[in-house]
């Protein structure tokens, strides 16, 4: 669901703030300090990073290459590892009866159980490998407006967190309110408008 | 400036209430979107409709799916208090069709379909292919938030409780 892809969802932010010095120059910086690591970290359950646009599985950002024209185009890519619920199940029903069997007991405590569950997940991590999910952004600077290729709740709060300390930077998502409020040219007296319709709402 | 969490809760009601509008506005005056818009051809509802009634602190929603579907139980919705909580458009200019949903609640973009674009079959055609998504990105969310501008600038004047609410009324029941 990418910029070029045939259907595409789009969650719309005002960037809050200027860069220091050259754009290109501290954005190219950004990327490249937080780009997503090209070796697989075994026992982290997700990695999120930047990655390039054009090459998601091989970051590049060499060259400005994630300029085009005014924009600046680059992908936050998420690396998760989901381990299916039934391999927890299967691994921890042999761990279980292998502990029995070993103690001569008949039954585990809630501790023990609750041990061996931990272990089974942390055992599987590192064997199961991530897969990647990749979000295009396009960054116009001059206007400060910035689109990111998701509508989905946990990859835009990611995108928000890996953005402010990229380029130390705030991102302003934008919905109802904060569109009328920055982006729809109100006078004072609308926005005092928009404040009291606020208070009526709370009060309901 | 209100936390981002409680402003997104709390004024959900005016994305739904613009697409309310937008809805009203596209039955009953659509050519007056030509003044956010020169090469405006037309906007008109999609393949799907939801509204939701949370009168009485019970929630009631109503879907309407497909092609070509009636859009009367939407109108039977709206008169009993409902509001447009989601709404697929088809936006055309000149010879250019975008296809896109808009929820209320974020005025979120999803299932957007932009004109036809060339294809990238060289690395060479991938900047030109980008710079043109972009550009028809641009128009069709330009569009969006000249009209979401419109509709709040009408939603903060005397004219909107006095005049449209009665209109939107009167046009949901004369269907």
């Amino acid at each position: 669901m990418g910029l070029l892809s045939s259907r595409m969802s789009i969650t719309r932010y005002q960037v809050k703030g200027q860069l220091d010095g050259s754009v290109h120059e501290t954005v190219y910086q950004g990327l490249k300090k937080h780009a997503i690591p090209k070796i697989e970290d075994d026992s982290s359950e997700a990695t999120v990073g930047w990655t390039s646009f054009e090459t998601p599985y091989a970051p590049d950002f060499e060259g400005y290459s994630f300029v085009f024209g005014t924009h600046m185009v680059f992908a936050l890519r998420i690396d998760k590892k989901s381990i299916p619920p039934k391999l927890i199940q299967k691994h921890y029903a042999l761990y279980v009866a292998k502990r029995l069997a070993d103690t001569g007991r008949h039954y585990l405590s809630g501790n023990e159980k609750k041990s061996i569950k931990d272990h089974v997940v942390n055992t599987l991590v590192h064997r199961i490998p991530a897969a990647p999910n990749v979000y295009d952004v396009v960054w116009e600077y001059d206007t400060a407006s910035l689109w990111f290729f998701s509508n989905l709740k946990a990859a835009n709060e990611a995108l928000e967190t890996l953005f402010i300390k990229s380029f130390n930077l705030q991102l302003i998502r934008l919905f109802p309110y904060t569109m009328a409020d920055r982006m729809a040219g109100l006078s004072d007296q609308e926005r005092d408008v928009l404040r009291k319709l606020e208070k009526r709402r709370s009060e309901e | 400036m209100l936390d981002i969490a409680v402003a997104y809760n709390r004024y959900k009601f005016l994305g739904n209430e613009f697409l309310t509008w937008l809805w009203f506005i596209i039955e009953t005056d659509e050519s007056s979107f030509r003044q956010h818009n020169p090469d405006f051809i037309s906007l008109t509802v999609g393949n799907r409709l939801v509204l939701e009634n949370t009168l009485n602190n019970a929630k009631e929603t109503v879907t309407i799916r497909g092609d070509n579907a009636s859009l009367e139980e939407g109108l039977v919705a709206l008169t009993k208090g409902a509001v447009v909580t989601e709404i697929h458009l088809s936006y055309k200019t000149g010879s250019q069709n975008w296809e896109f949903s808009l929820k209320g609640e974020s005025l979120n973009i999803s299932n957007l379909k932009l004109p036809e674009t060339g294809p990238v079959e060289t690395p060479d055609d991938l900047e030109g292919v980008v710079l043109e998504k972009v550009y028809l990105i641009e128009k069709v969310l330009g569009f969006v938030n000249r009209l979401f501008s419109h509709f709040v600038h009408l939603r903060f004047s005397n004219t909107w409780d006095h005049e449209t609410v009665a209109k939107i009324h009167k046009w949901a029941a004369s269907k």
